[in-house]
């Protein structure tokens, strides 16, 4: 079984890591009844002997051991400690070894120039270590997770310094990224700026972009809520959302109902892409979906690697007399413009490829039918015409019988990047907050990255 | 004489199971009331079998297969399930597997993986080998569409062919399904089916599509899961190379059907038509002869129908007309009740075949009396045929389409494969259609 190690910078990076580490530990201690420490926990938990004051790590071996405490592989970067200080304050700390964290005090204030340049020079080596340590302490690497923001300034411009360091030093580990783009009316002024800055970096160094815009999110969080009244109202009658099944609750993680934020629910949805995205990875099934078969079959071409992603269902319904359409309502959703978390119409442009990643009990027929009854609506390009990618997972997501995400290399990104372009072109040329960033200082450069 | 199976990625690892499974169910699990044969000849196949597919080891009987997969939950389910059976188990200590996968990715199985472990897996087949009294060949199952199975598995044919220059090597290859299971499935198919031709014996096909259809139109499965499209490979699998003797009393080894079945090295492109299928509750009711199961397996070998059902009847053997399927070499298995009484002439039809092709190098026809699988009367026909070219035209051809636009071309590159390498697989699968098409 491999390993895999979470990369979170920045503020946003941090809040949607956190969900996530809440989430993943609520699935294992669902499913490991019997708190062994297996192969499917080791991939992104260490169990160590917390005896010892340099926490020893206890390996997998047969796969028999209890767990006694659980770290996580996870490295943890951001220049102002307000939001790394909550995690290690919060119910998750024994979680997070502080040997994991890297912080600092005033921040990057928004600037990609400070984050990617000062601070990447300033804390490279501290970086560089950290993250060879917690490579050393895994048995086979296969892949990091570099969860980050385009908008801010320690996201974007550190994330994408630190992106460019695991190109360096481990060119054969893969490299997912998560990266959260800023909508329209984003607050940050000089996230056009920052983000085409990023970008560039992002092109040439991850092997497989995960963009997920803010906007997309509270929409699909909207829809959730419509769907679910409150607690007190609830009745048990028909239609209505079963507790805890939403994928934007954390319901049954350790952080508790009226300790939630309000950007849970967002980062929620968001850390359970890359949960169902591992789950093949992690736990049994009858066609097994590892992560090089992800960049494997969506990367027809090195620099298109910007993969859109949905999931469905978005919560299951309390009514236990589901009719069999459920199924295949969940895989049209999919492929609706509400559930992607871009905004954008995938139904309109063109697919270059598209896995289905299927958790819990769907059978290959399921697929196949519905695989049929989509193909008609949607557009292939010519070389590629059955690009679908399957995957089947034996385990079910917590609180849902099923899920199905859909990872799909679509033309349509090209909408949010060229807003993106829009945005920076019009501040570009009124030279607006250009001299804050004193070291991009030929055009020459900056036009490179548009 | 027995066979070493090899299982080679999550398809082959997850079929090999199934046809044990299906091997020891209906040798060890059946009545002796069923099966139509006396005690002894009961017996005399029971020791057969364990020769050819099993040996005595530590107390309990051990599978002859070699289990290799670059990631290890799949050889852990089928390990579990064998156990759970009862009936027979896989040696622990033939199997290989290691922590990454191959990605799908043909160059990543052939090249990496396969310079890495060919010599720890060639030690596990020659300590397999070992242990048989007389080795007859290798049984490779594999899938065409994935990493491993189909990477790795043309590997170690290789290596098997090299190490072993006597014996013979029959690789059976899933075909994927058609819309799509894995996106750079062609490519994988096509890299493939070229370098299993130069060091294999015999290629056995096997079509998902197929086999999912049988599952749903005669089986009656509603929903049908990758386990049921497994278990009617394995029958199919299980009804030719269970043991059954010929009109001169030799028994049906490898060596002996693939000599008849590939007569000429350019030609081993082989398939399986098995019928009767029906579902459990069905088997009670029906009442099937001899005569109806022959004319419809003629029919379906004639008008290249993969089952029973929505056989095309208006193709017939004349040269105008509809083209109907040339066959190079038929053989037949017949299993059940009154096989002596069963007339094979409509296979052993000229027409059928070449003209250069002598009458007695036809048709092949092996049988036992002993009952198989809980039908009462059952046949089987292995043919070199026609059959496959369509779906190697299709594949080929999205293939090419995929490779003139270079897609994915970079990934295989990254790991030693070269353009060349791919336009050469294309031209030696060209030259095998051809050859067909020339029957």
């Amino acid at each position: 079984m491999t390993q895999s190690i979470v990369v979170q910078v920045g503020q946003c990076g941090n809040q949607i890591g956190f969900r996530f580490w809440d989430l993943a530990l609520r699935e294992h201690s669902s499913l490991n009844k019997t708190g062994l420490y297996d192969d499917a926990v080791s991939s992104f938990f260490r169990n160590v002997d917390t005896r010892y004051s340099d926490p020893a790590d206890i390996p997998v071996g047969h796969g028999l051991g209890k767990i006694k405490d659980l770290k996580a592989r996870a490295v943890l970067i951001d220049m102002e400690e307000g939001v790394v200080n909550e995690i290690m304050k919060g119910p998750l700390r024994g979680v997070f070894d502080y040997k994991q964290l890297i912080t600092d005090v005033s921040g990057a204030g928004n600037n990609w120039a400070i984050g990617h340049k000062m601070y990447g020079a300033k804390y490279k080596e501290e970086i560089s270590e950290t993250i060879r340590r917690a490579a050393e302490l895994c048995d086979c690497l296969q892949c990091f997770f570099v969860i980050h923001s385009m908008g801010g300034g320690t996201g974007s411009g550190l994330g994408s310094f630190v992106l460019n360091l695991l190109h360096e030093e481990y060119p054969d580990i893969y490299r997912f990224v998560m990266a959260v783009y800023p909508s329209h009316e984003d607050d940050v002024i000089t996230s056009p700026y920052n983000s085409v800055l990023a970008m560039r970096q992002l092109t040439d160094n991850a092997d497989c972009v995960l963009p997920v815009e803010n906007q997309a999110l509270v929409d699909i969080v909207n829809k959730i809520n419509q769907a679910n009244p409150k607690l007190a109202e609830r009745k048990s009658s028909r239609g209505h959302v079963k507790a805890g099944s939403a994928i934007s609750t954390g319901d049954g993680g350790i952080v508790k109902g009226k300790d939630e934020k309000p950007f849970d629910s967002m980062n929620n949805i968001a850390a359970n892409v890359l949960l169902n995205m591992t789950s093949s990875a992690r736990f049994e099934g009858s066609l097994n979906v590892d992560l090089n078969e992800i960049t494997m079959n969506l990367v027809p071409f090195p620099k298109m690697h910007y993969l859109v992603t949905s999931q469905t269902p978005l919560y299951s319904v309390s009514d236990v007399h589901i009719p069999p359409r459920r199924l295949d309502q969940m895989f049209s959703d999919a492929f609706s413009k509400d559930h992607q978390l871009i905004k954008a119409d995938p139904k309109h442009s063109l697919y270059l490829a598209c896995a289905l990643m299927v958790r819990g009990k769907v059978e290959v027929s399921d697929i196949r039918r519905n695989i049929e009854r989509l193909q008609s609506s949607l557009k292939f390009i010519h070389w590629n015409r059955d690009g679908w990618k399957t995957g089947l997972c034996n385990v079910a997501p917590v609180g849902q019988p099923y899920s199905l995400l859909t990872i799909a290399n679509n033309t349509c990104v090209h909408h949010t990047f060229s807003g993106l372009r829009d945005r920076f072109v019009k501040l570009y040329k009124r030279k607006v907050m250009y001299v804050v960033y004193p070291w991009k200082n030929n055009s020459k450069h900056v036009s490179q990255h548009i | 004489m027995s066979v070493v199976t090899l299982q080679m990625g999550q398809c082959g690892n997850q079929v090999g199971g199934q046809f044990f499974n299906m091997i020891a169910r209906d040798t060890f699990d059946q009545s002796l009331a069923k099966c139509n044969v006396p005690r002894q000849t009961n017996q005399q196949f029971i020791d057969d079998v364990c020769e050819r597919f099993f040996s005595q080891e530590e107390g309990s009987l051990k599978a002859r297969a070699v289990m290799v997969d670059m990631e290890p939950k799949v050889i852990a389910m089928t390990t579990t399930e064998a156990k759970r059976s009862g009936l027979f188990q896989y040696n622990n200590k033939q199997q290989f597997c290691q922590k990454c996968g191959s990605g799908n990715n043909w160059a990543h199985g052939f090249l990496v993986h396969g310079s890495k472990c060919s010599q720890q897996v060639m030690d596990l087949i020659q300590k397999e080998a070992e242990k048989c009294d007389r080795l007859e060949g290798f049984f490779t199952l594999m899938s065409l569409a994935g990493g491993t199975g189909s990477g790795l598995g043309a590997y170690i044919t290789q290596c098997v062919r090299d190490e072993f220059p006597h014996s013979f090597i029959m690789n059976q290859v899933t075909w994927p399904f058609d819309t799509g299971e894995v996106i750079v499935q062609n490519y994988n198919a096509v890299l493939t089916l070229s370098h299993l031709y130069q060091s294999s014996d015999a290629i056995l096909i096997v079509e998902n599509d197929q086999e999912q259809k049988i599952c749903s139109q005669l089986l009656n499965i509603k929903k049908i899961s990758f386990s049921d499209i497994n278990e009617v490979i394995g029958h199919k699998l299980a009804s030719f190379l269970q043991p059954a003797k010929s009109n001169n009393l030799t028994s049906n080894h490898l060596g002996e059907m693939l000599e008849h079945l590939v007569p000429h090295p350019e030609y081993k492109l082989l398939t399986m038509k098995t019928i009767p299928f029906m579902s459990e509750n069905n088997i009670q009711y029906s009442a099937y002869q001899w005569p109806g199961l022959v004319k419809h397996l003629t029919q379906m070998l004639i008008a290249n129908a993969s089952m029973e059902e929505g056989i095309d009847w208006g193709v017939k053997l004349s040269s105008t007309g509809l083209a109907y399927n040339k066959s190079m070499a038929n053989s037949l298995f017949l299993r059940g009740l009154d096989v002596n009484t069963v007339d094979v002439s409509s296979f052993k039809d000229g027409r059928l075949y070449p003209s250069w092709l002598p009458s007695e190098a036809c048709l092949a026809s092996w049988t036992n009396q002993r009952t198989f699988n809980k039908y009462e009367k059952s046949a089987s026909l292995v043919s070199n045929s026609q059959t496959p070219l369509i779906s190697l035209n299709h594949v080929i051809d999205k293939a090419w389409s995929m490779f003139t636009s270079r897609a994915y071309v970079h990934q295989y590159i990254k790991h030693g494969l070269a353009e060349e390498d791919f336009l050469d697989s294309f031209a030696c699968l060209e030259q095998v259609i051809k050859n067909y098409k020339d029957l």
